[in-house]
């Protein structure tokens, strides 16, 4: 190993050696693109290494959980639920979206979010030890070289801008320029187009380099035999203030500090751990409706004059006609129960509430759908919003826990959670259990 | 003699090519609307982040080693963690803790944001005193063990 290690001392500039040459040489040590610039011991292929495998798998697992909540919304079966109608063969592997088990929307997004979070420190960290080989002089070595440095924008702008409207999109602050479900699905298709090319020249020399490592038992050097140089450690490093492990175990900690004050937003039990959670700390309210809300009724413009017993009739429509209930007639059908959660696209979501009310099927017998339930397009009260209107498939129609839901957790539905009616599905994503609903459409869309 | 263009190895040329054929068809999309500010986030976050965040807290982090000279080297870390977390901290959670979003979050959540800065200011207080605590401690216990050792040993 020392023989190794002296051979590559001789390859690498020595530390310090520039002193020698009097003042002339020294603004080197100011200008970002000599190595000299960058001081820190901290940087070098050990940390790199481990910092991209952490993000090799925790994006792989953001990447999916993503794609499957964008299968959750059902985009291809109505426009009214395709935020994305041009994305073309990037659906290609959309399908039915199941109801069992009946958490598993909570679970994808509860993951896609919280991992999101709890990943940001890793991918400063990641961009900090690479940050030398921005400034790699020459530009570029060969035509490879050149397409490999244009796509590492891609990776790093990609990756920053999922990571940003991601974060934004959670606290509602919609400064990003258009819609986020258009920005955040096609953002993700360049993003992981770039993070594939990269893991895959990248991450058999990041795995060798932790190979090694476990091997010597202790930092590998910095080059080996016949490889290149990494341009990662400094040649001429300042003293250490923090050793490699201190400074992942700051990585760690940062890791830590967001997931235990955003997880608990995923629970009831457990959301007053969730300090800085959008939907962390409290619940709106006490009582049987006092779980989180999405879009209150102010919020979405629902008059109490509309919602009234007397103003209010569900409208159903079907092929064997249309029939126009009130909320009396509705309590007088056969009733049913379903133990579901809320789950936002946003990360959060509440325990199983137990909801009461007529079941999505019953409600599509009745209009001439007997046996065999089919689509159901949903129209709510609310007059603006992306999902005024949702479309749920038949196989969410024909499941015994789909409700149109009258009361929850013993009480009627309080005004937040869609008094007079609201649509509640297994494992469906939030926005799709409709809430002020006002009419039904069956039959196949 | 013209200069030789190096084209590389085809195999990587080939992945990239694939990767880009990949994003343009996403880009495409992405870019339908409003592509120049699409363009401006994606471009300037990267930019953004490595040529004004990171060179910003790099100088920070530089600054406080320097102040903390060579005696002070072993209180740097006590200072270094805490700032490092909150500030981390704050940037994720920067729309709540500043009040931006506040009409909109209570509006349609029902929630105040009231709360957000003030938990963000004890948690960083709570950062801070528990890293002098723990500095204190060390360094009481390093006193005593340097008291303790017969002074031929240093």
């Amino acid at each position: 190993m020392r023989g190794r290690q002296s051979f590559v001392m001789v390859r690498r500039p020595l530390p310090g050696g520039a002193r020698t040459y009097g003042r002339g040489m020294e603004p080197s040590r100011f200008s970002p693109f000599s190595p000299r610039f960058w001081r820190s011991p901290l940087r070098g292929p050990w940390l790199t290494s481990v910092l991209g495998v952490v993000l090799l798998v925790g994006i792989t697992v953001l990447f999916v959980t993503g794609l499957l909540s964008y299968a959750a919304y059902n985009p291809g079966l109505s426009p009214v639920n395709d935020k994305t109608p041009d994305k073309g063969v990037l659906g290609f592997y959309l399908f039915a979206w199941p109801t069992h088990p009946h958490w598993l929307y909570r679970l994808t997004q509860g993951v896609h979010v919280t991992l999101g979070i709890t990943l940001i420190p890793v991918l400063l960290a990641k961009l900090w030890s690479v940050v030398p080989r921005l400034f790699t002089l020459p530009p570029a070595r060969s035509l490879a070289h050149a397409l490999e440095r244009l796509s590492l924008l891609l990776l790093v702008g990609g990756g920053l801008f999922e990571f940003v409207t991601g974060v934004l999109n959670v606290q509602l602050d919609y400064v990003f320029p258009g819609s986020f479900y258009p920005l955040h699905f096609y953002g993700a298709w360049i993003f992981f187009a770039a993070f594939v090319a990269h893991a895959v020249l990248k991450t058999p020399a990041a795995l060798r380099n932790l190979r090694r490592m476990r091997e010597e038992r202790a930092e590998p050097a910095e080059v080996a035999e016949g490889a290149e140089p990494t341009g990662l450690t400094a040649p001429d490093p300042d003293p250490a203030t923090v050793s490699r492990r201190g400074a992942l175990g700051l990585v760690g900690g940062g890791s830590l500090l967001l997931f235990a004050t955003t997880a608990g937003q995923s629970s009831d039990a457990l959301r007053w751990t969730a300090l800085f959670a959008p939907h962390g700390r409290r619940d709106p309210g006490t009582g049987p409706g006092g779980f989180q809300i999405n879009k209150t009724a102010a919020y979405a413009g629902i008059r109490p004059a509309e919602t009234g017993e007397d103003a209010w009739r569900l409208v159903v429509r079907g092929r064997g006609g249309t029939v126009r209930l009130s909320r009396a007639e509705l309590l007088d059908l056969p009733l049913h129960s379903a133990a579901l959660p809320i789950a936002c696209v946003e990360g959060w979501s509440t325990s199983d509430q137990w909801w009461r009310g007529v079941r999505l099927r019953d409600l599509a017998a009745l209009v001439g759908h007997d046996g065999d339930p089919p689509d159901v397009l949903v129209e709510s009260l609310q007059r603006h919003g992306a999902f005024r209107r949702a479309a749920l498939r038949a196989n969410q129609v024909a499941d015994p826990r789909s409700l149109l839901a009258l009361s929850v957790n013993g009480e009627d539905l309080t005004p937040d959670h869609g008094h007079p009616a609201r649509i509640i599905v297994p494992a469906a994503p939030g926005v799709l259990n409709t809430k002020w609903v006002a009419e039904l459409t069956f039959g196949d869309l | 003699m013209r200069p030789r263009i190096v084209i590389g190895s085809p195999l990587q040329l080939l992945l990239l090519v694939c990767s880009f054929a990949l994003a343009a068809y996403a880009g495409v999309r992405l870019l339908d609307g409003d592509w120049f500010g699409v363009a401006l986030w994606v471009v300037g976050a990267a930019l953004l982040h490595d040529l004004v965040l990171l060179p910003l807290y790099a100088a920070a982090d530089r600054a406080l080693v320097k102040g903390a000279g060579a005696r002070g080297r072993r209180a740097v870390a006590y200072v270094r963690v805490p700032a490092a977390l909150s500030l981390l901290l704050l940037l994720v959670w920067f729309p709540l803790i500043s009040g931006q979003v506040a009409g909109r979050y209570g509006h349609a959540t029902a929630l105040s944001s009231d709360g957000y800065p003030a938990r963000w200011l004890l948690v960083t207080a709570a950062l801070f005193g528990g890293s002098a605590l723990l500095f204190a401690l060390r360094a009481s216990r390093r006193r005593r063990a340097t008291k303790q050792r017969p002074p031929a040993d240093h």
